[in-house]
């Protein structure tokens, strides 16, 4: 019995925790994130996920030759940086804000629709015997019509 | 679209846990229990690997045109307005079941977002409307209130507000879905706005004006998208509405099979007046009309399942 109820808790501070952290990705999302599409036209959808320092996430979409497009990729103020690569479907890396002193977003155009890829990464910046920062990061994309 | 920590992984971690706790409460006899200790120790391998993998999963995002996308890359490809092409909001009374409903807010949301392109007045305050009955059908009561409607009809004529509230309410019916773990629905929502835009930009090309026709060029773009679509339905693959979606995309992706696209390794330059990189490349691509006609009408075969 007592298992049964030690089970119980479990689960719904699991429950909870969970719906906590969604709502609090949800939130630094729309507040943080979006903001920095401007003057670009957000597409509505939505990526955000927990990552732990070191964590790496990764996303594949296609994108149009008529359109220009911002990518924003944020972490929450307690994570270290985050680092982003957009990769080729040759794998070359086409991008990396590690050049850029570790942007937040990108502006970019193409010539012929492609898909890329793109790696997300939180920067590792504890040391042995710490326990390594996690928090939210967002993936958010804007567009308008190429001029 | 998915998240780490979600309630499926929280399950997951119950179960992990459940094994860990009772791994200790064995009384049994030493060659007994060290039997016992060994299999409770491949469970945890193999629950340890589970939640890796889910975890792994969770981290991997598909990414498909939204609604309004779509709808953009037909006004940016030419393509004219035709209320005939859109889904009629007298259907939406017939959208009962979750699945109907996902399909139809998504279908809706394109048709929106089409409508707003072209400032056709009436049809953003019938379709937001509608879209707004689909989502309410989900239990996403939030997406659209009231204020969001009222705000649309004093920016009536600002078509760069409208987008602003279309992707808004998007945002919002996709975050309540992801925040509710309900992935299979947030999924169909997105199917349905994408093989919207599919069946409205398939069904404006002019058969006359097929060569060089900048619209068949997006329409051949959508081939990029067909894996993304079934990697993403893969995920809920479980779920047996998905099980009929995958039926069906699947037959829609083996005619996008059958078009070929080539392409140059991507070349990149830097617009400076602009700050933006510029991906250069060059590809060729090669759809008859033969095969046109098929997509077009597996498309619709499709989209007319989702609206009936």
């Amino acid at each position: 019995m007592k298992g049964i109820r030690i089970l119980s808790i479990i689960t719904l501070l699991l429950a909870i925790a969970s719906f906590n952290l969604n709502a609090q990705c949800k939130a630094f999302a729309k507040n943080e994130c979006l903001p920095k599409l401007s003057p670009y036209t957000h597409d509505g959808n939505y990526h955000s996920a927990v990552l732990v320092e070191g964590e790496e996430a990764e996303l594949y979409k296609t994108f149009y030759s008529d359109m220009e497009y911002r990518v924003a990729i944020m972490g929450e103020g307690k994570l270290p940086n985050v680092e982003f690569r957009v990769l080729d479907d040759n794998k070359n890396v086409i991008y990396s804000n590690k050049d850029n002193n570790y942007a937040k977003t990108w502006d970019f155009r193409l010539e012929a629709s492609k898909q890329l890829k793109l790696v997300v990464k939180v920067l590792n910046n504890s040391k042995p015997g710490d326990t390594p920062a996690s928090g939210c990061v967002a993936i958010m994309f804007g567009f308008k019509l190429k001029k | 679209m998915s998240k780490k920590y979600s309630f499926g992984t929280g399950l997951i971690a119950v179960l992990l846990i459940c094994t860990v706790l009772f791994s200790g409460c064995g009384s049994g006899g030493g060659e007994k229990k060290s039997k016992s200790t060994e299999t409770e120790k491949a469970t945890v391998k193999d629950n340890t690997q589970a939640v890796q993998d889910v975890k792994q999963a969770e981290k991997i995002f598909q990414a498909l045109p939204s609604p309004l996308e779509s709808a953009m890359l037909i006004k940016s490809a030419g393509g004219k307005f035709d209320k005939k092409y859109l889904n009629p909001v007298e259907n939406q009374n017939k959208y009962t079941t979750n699945n109907s409903q996902a399909l139809n807010l998504g279908i809706y949301t394109c048709d929106l977002s089409f409508a707003s392109l072209y400032d056709q007045t009436q049809l953003i305050i019938n379709y937001m409307n509608a879209a707004k009955k689909m989502a309410n059908g989900l239990g996403i009561m939030d997406a659209i209130q009231q204020s969001t409607i009222d705000r649309l009809e004093e920016n009536i004529n600002n078509t760069q507000v409208i987008l602003d509230i279309v992707s808004e309410t998007f945002l919002n019916s996709n975050s309540y879905l992801s925040d509710n773990d309900q992935p299979a629905i947030a999924t169909t929502v997105l199917v349905g706005g994408w093989i919207e835009g599919l069946y409205i930009a398939t069904q404006l090309v002019d058969l006359n004006e097929f060569n060089g026709n900048k619209l068949v060029g997006r329409i051949i773009d959508q081939k990029l998208s067909i894996q993304i679509l079934l990697d993403l339905l893969e995920k809920n693959k479980e779920v047996p509405n998905i099980q009929g979606l995958v039926i069906q995309m699947s037959k829609l992706k083996a005619v996008f099979d059958k078009i070929n696209i080539s392409a140059k390794p991507i070349r990149t330059e830097i617009d400076k007046s602009t700050n933006t990189t510029i991906l250069r490349s060059e590809v060729t691509t090669d759809m008859s009309q033969a095969i046109f006609k098929e997509l077009r009408d597996v498309t619709s075969e499709i989209r007319n399942s989702f609206v009936q």
